[in-house]
C-alpha cells in the first residue's frame, strides 16, 4: 500500500469531481443564455414559466415576508431595549428586509418550489426520451426547455421581491404600531428616511442572480438526470440542495461587492 | 450498370458506453423506399443504432450516409437539416406530456416549417383522422390516452411533417396483439402514401414479417445476418434461428449479468 498516493488520489479525486461538475456547469450555462441572443425565441414558453415562477410562487413568498417583517419588528425591539435604540426598529426591519431578507428568503422559498418541480419536469422529460423527440422535431431543447427558464428567473425573482420587501415592512409596521406603541406617522417617516435607492436596487440584483441560480440548478439537474424514477428524485433534490447553497453564497458575494467599504 | 444509392449506409459504425462495446462495427444498407426491419436481443444496440443515424449518440467510429452525404461530417446546423427530413416513432411514445394531443402531432409542423398554430391544428385532426383518431381526441393530454391511443399519436407526430425516413423503435412494445396488428397496419399504410424509407427495430416476429420489406439481426455489436423479411423463420442462419423461435439452447447465450 502506498499511502502518501492514496492520501493525494483520495483528495485529488474529489476536486477533479467538483472542477468537471464546474465545468460542465459553466458550459450548460454558457449555452442556455446564448439560446436567449438567438432566435428562433419560445415567447410562449417563456410566459408560462413566468406565471410559474413568479405568480404561482407569490402566496409562499407573499406569507414568509409578512412574518418574517413582524418578527424582525418584534426581535430587534426586544434587543434594542437593552440599550434605548427602539427608535432604530422601523430602519432595520427596512434595510434588512430590502437588502439581505427580501432577496434570500424569496430565493430559498421558490428554490423549494420551483427549482424540485423544474428538475423533476425535465428530468422525466431525459428518462422518457421526450427531450430526444425534441431533437427530431427540429427543435433545440436548450433553446426550448431552458433558455426561457433562465430568462423567467432572471425577470420572476426581482417581482417577487418587490412584493416581499412591501410585505415585509408591512409586517413590521403591524407589529410596531399594534403591540410595541408605535406611532404610525413616526414609525412610516424613520422607515422612508434612511432607506436609500442602492439598498432596494441591491436587493433586485441579488434577486435576478438568485432567480438565474434557481433556475440553472433546476434545468441542469433535470438535464442530466439518468436512471428512471431514481435519478429524477434524486436531480429535483440536487437542485433544491445546490441552489440553496449557491443562494447563500452568491449573497455573501454579492453584498461584499455593494457595501464593502 | 450502376448499383442505386442506398438511402441510409452505414459503414464500420462503433459505440462503447465505458468498458461495453455496444457497436462494434455496424455495416447495413437500407435501400430507397424499403422497410428494413432490425432485430436482435434486448441490449443488443438497436436503439443505440437508430440513435446514432439520428444523431442523438454520438458513434465513436465509422461512417453514417444519408443519400450518400456523410452526416458525420456535417456542421450541426446542415447536420439538422438531414434529420429534419427523419421521423421517429419511440418505443413508449415519448408524447410531451405538458402539450395537448394535438400540439403534440402538430409540433413538427410548427417547429419545422413554421406553420401557424391555426393551420397546424386543422393539419393535426386530418392526420389524427386517417389513424382513426377523432378530432376531439386532439384536446386531450398523453397521459389521458390508452397505450394503443398514444402509439397512434405518436405515429401520428412522427409522419405529421411527411419524413423521408422513418424510423421505428419497437413499435407494438407493450400493446395486446390486435392492437399491435393495427400499428404494424397503420405504419405500413403510413410508409406507402408517404412513399418513405423506414427502419424498424422490434423483438416481436410477427410484427417484423408484416411491416419489413428486408431485416438484418444485430448481435455481439454486429449485422450478422440480413435477408428478406419473409425469410427470418427459415434463414438457415442459427443465431437468427435462435433468436426468431425463442429457444433457449443456441449459440447465443444471454448475458444474466450487466
Amino acid at each position: 500500500m502506498n499511502l502518501p498516493a492514496d492520501v493525494f488520489a483520495g483528495i485529488g479525486r474529489p476536486v477533479l469531481g467538483v472542477c468537471f461538475t464546474a465545468g460542465r456547469l459553466a458550459l450548460f450555462a454558457l449555452d442556455g443564455l446564448s439560446h436567449l441572443l438567438r432566435p428562433p425565441f419560445h415567447f410562449r414558453r417563456f410566459g408560462a414559466a413566468l406565471v410559474e415562477m413568479a405568480y404561482f410562487s407569490l402566496p409562499v413568498v407573499a406569507l414568509t415576508a409578512i412574518f418574517t417583517g413582524m418578527v424582525l419588528a418584534l426581535q430587534s425591539y426586544t434587543g434594542f431595549a437593552r440599550f434605548s435604540a427602539q427608535g432604530a426598529v422601523a430602519s432595520v426591519v427596512v434595510l434588512s428586509m430590502t437588502r439581505e431578507l427580501g432577496p434570500v428568503l424569496a430565493g430559498l422559498m421558490v428554490a423549494g418550489r420551483v427549482g424540485a418541480a423544474t428538475a423533476a419536469e425535465i428530468g422525466t422529460m431525459r428518462v422518457t426520451d421526450q427531450i430526444d423527440a425534441l431533437s427530431t422535431l427540429s427543435t433545440d431543447p436548450m433553446k426550448y426547455l431552458v433558455a426561457p427558464r433562465l430568462l423567467a428567473g432572471i425577470v420572476a425573482l426581482p417581482m417577487l421581491v418587490v412584493v416581499a420587501d412591501i410585505l415585509g415592512v408591512f409586517g413590521g409596521f403591524i407589529v410596531s404600531t399594534a403591540s410595541l406603541g408605535f406611532n404610525p406617522t413616526i414609525y412610516l417617516h424613520s422607515t422612508f428616511t434612511y432607506l436609500e435607492t442602492m439598498d432596494v436596487a441591491s436587493g433586485l440584483i441579488k434577486a435576478a442572480v438568485f432567480g438565474f441560480l434557481i433556475a440553472l440548478m433546476g434545468c441542469y439537474n433535470g438535464y442530466t438526470s439518468r436512471g428512471g424514477a431514481q435519478g429524477v428524485g434524486h436531480a429535483a433534490t440536487a437542485a433544491v440542495v445546490s441552489a440553496s447553497i449557491l443562494i447563500l453564497a452568491f449573497d455573501y458575494v454579492l453584498t461584499q461587492l455593494f457595501f464593502a467599504r | 450498370m450502376t448499383t442505386p444509392l442506398p438511402k441510409i449506409r452505414v459503414r464500420g459504425l462503433a459505440k462503447s458506453f465505458g468498458e461495453k462495446r455496444v457497436l462494434d462495427g455496424v455495416d447495413l444498407d437500407v435501400p430507397a423506399g424499403t422497410s428494413m426491419v432490425v432485430i436482435g436481443g434486448s441490449g443488443s444496440g438497436k436503439s443505440v443504432l437508430i440513435k446514432c443515424i439520428l444523431g442523438l449518440i454520438e458513434p465513436d467510429a465509422g461512417r453514417i450516409e444519408i443519400d450518400g452525404v456523410d452526416v458525420l461530417s456535417l456542421r450541426p446546423r446542415k447536420r439538422r437539416a438531414v434529420t429534419a427530413r427523419i421521423g421517429m416513432l419511440f418505443q413508449n411514445g415519448a408524447l410531451f406530456d405538458s402539450l395537448p394531443v394535438w400540439e403534440n402531432v402538430a409540433f413538427g409542423l410548427m417547429a419545422q416549417k413554421m406553420v401557424r398554430r391555426i393551420e397546424a391544428r386543422a393539419r393535426a385532426d386530418e392526420i389524427l383522422g386517417q389513424l382513426g383518431l377523432a378530432a376531439s381526441v386532439g384536446e386531450l393530454f398523453p397521459a389521458e390516452l390508452s397505450g394503443g391511443m398514444q402509439k397512434r399519436v405518436a405515429l401520428a407526430r412522427a409522419i405529421a411533417a411527411t419524413p423521408d425516413i422513418l424510423f421505428f423503435d419497437e413499435p407494438t412494445t407493450g400493446l395486446d396483439p390486435i392492437m399491435g396488428a393495427v400499428i404494424d397496419g397503420l405504419i405500413l399504410d403510413c410508409v406507402k402514401r408517404l412513399g418513405s424509407t423506414a427502419v424498424a427495430i422490434t423483438h416481436d416476429m410477427a410484427s417484423a414479417r408484416r411491416i419489413g420489406d428486408a431485416a438484418a439481426m444485430l448481435h455481439g455489436g454486429r449485422i450478422v445476418w440480413s435477408g428478406p423479411a419473409a425469410s427470418l423463420l427459415e434463414s438457415g442462419n442459427p443465431l437468427v434461428d435462435q433468436f426468431t423461435h425463442g429457444r433457449r439452447e443456441g449459440p447465443i447465450r444471454m448475458e444474466l449479468r450487466a
